[in-house]
């Protein structure tokens, strides 16, 4: 095919178009408006909170967007891991016991 | 009477709006139904030449919605169909001189009096085509085959999307088959792929469109072209009419080689 349409000279920009729609696409449609950003920032803190201290001003949040894809990357600078889950009393005794049971059936076996 | 109210709108500019609007208006007005097309691209007044009105105006959208006249004062009437009227834009205005609710009257005037009401949107996506969309029950998207006018088509339908509308049908022009045989322009199902939205007509690029525009005569009521059959066909379609979506050949029609290339799948 290569050389048939070499020889009647047929185009190849239709598919570059084709292409370089396709991506452009992906990253238009993936643009979030400032205010769902915000939102979901809002919430990463509150739920990493519960594990341990950021630096909310030092948080990086955004749509990384390469060739042909998007991923949401987030740098959260941690200032100190909580050793116990705060909010919820009981619920991380309650993991944790869970873990151990399972670490000594596992040793037993 | 059931009002439909239809916005022709873009994104890109100079895609063919207003070609669309005075073509599908003449087009519904020929067959029988009473129809408005309105000219909501305040301050770049276009639709009254492309329909070789504006001699006549007097009034227009702007002096309504200001109540400085009456409604059927500001309406042209087209002499060569029954049927047919003009709401002419203003042209020494800017698009902020009509405000959402404004818009919202001047529909709610028009609905039940008419059978179509077009409405022919400035370019862009700020307050000029949200205004325009506003009371639209449907939208028509005009698109090329190009690159930007397809990404700017897929913007404008994510704000129709967003803004509820259900209705939303995508209209190919200035299509060039001669350019897609040798791989140089995307095909209707390139665009219907990368879109995700139903096409409801395919107009060729056409000499007759310019001609028409030229005469100010829309094609359904004069020249018989294959732009004028592409007209003819998406108006059915909006009636309900099952037509199927044939490809127009444009005026070159088509060539031996592209004839050749196809039967060898190049
Ligand atoms: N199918 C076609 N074949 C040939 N010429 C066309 C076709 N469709 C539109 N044109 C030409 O393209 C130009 C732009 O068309 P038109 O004014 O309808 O676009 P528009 O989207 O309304 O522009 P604007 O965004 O400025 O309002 C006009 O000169 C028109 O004659
Ligand atoms: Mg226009």
């Amino acid at each position: 095919m290569g050389f048939l349409s070499r020889f009647f000279k047929v185009g190849n920009s239709k598919q570059n178009a084709k292409e370089r729609l396709q991506v452009v696409l992906i990253h238009d449609r993936a643009d979030i408006s400032a205010g769902m950003m915000e939102c979901l920032r809002r919430d990463i803190i509150s739920v990493i909170s519960n594990y341990m201290d950021i630096s909310e001003e030092g948080i990086e949040l955004e749509l990384e967007k390469d060739k042909s894809s998007v991923a949401l990357v987030a740098n959260i600078p941690v200032l100190r891991v909580k050793r116990r889950l705060e909010g919820t009393p009981g619920k991380e005794e309650k993991i944790h016991a869970e873990g151990k049971k399972k670490r000594s059936q596992n040793r037993k076996r | 009477m059931d009002t439909r109210i239809i916005v022709v709108t873009s994104g890109k500019g100079g895609v063919g709006k207003t070609t669309v609007t005075a073509n599908l208006s003449a087009c519904l007005a020929k067959q029988g139904y009473s129809v408005v097309a309105v000219d909501a691209d305040i301050g770049l007044r276009n639709l009254d030449v492309v329909m070789g009105l504006e001699n006549r105006i007097v009034y227009n959208l702007v002096d309504v919605v200001e109540n400085a006249c009456r409604l059927q004062q500001a309406l042209v009437r087209d002499k060569r169909v029954d049927n047919l009227y003009l709401l002419p834009a203003a042209q020494t205005r800017t698009k902020d001189a009509v405000t959402p609710d404004q818009m919202r009257y001047l529909c709610n005037s028009l609905r039940g009096s008419f059978d179509f009401v077009l409405i022919d949107s400035p370019a862009g996506i700020e307050s000029g085509f949200r205004n325009a969309a506003l009371c639209a029950d449907e939208a028509l998207v005009v698109a090329t085959p190009e690159v930007s006018s397809v990404r700017d088509a897929d913007r404008i339908i994510g704000l129709l999307e967003a803004d509820g509308k259900n209705s939303i049908n995508l209209i190919v022009n200035r299509f060039r088959q001669k350019m897609v045989d040798k791989g140089n322009m995307l095909d209707v199902n390139d665009v219907s792929e990368v879109l995700a939205v139903k096409i409801i007509g395919v107009v060729p690029e056409d000499d007759s469109v310019v001609i028409s525009s030229n005469k100010g005569e829309p094609l359904s009521l004069g020249l018989q072209s294959p732009a004028a059959k592409a007209f003819k066909d998406i108006t059915d379609r909006l009636l309900g009419k099952d037509v199927p979506l044939s490809l127009p050949q444009g005026e070159q029609g088509r060539g031996f080689l592209a004839g050749l290339m196809r039967m060898l799948r190049l």
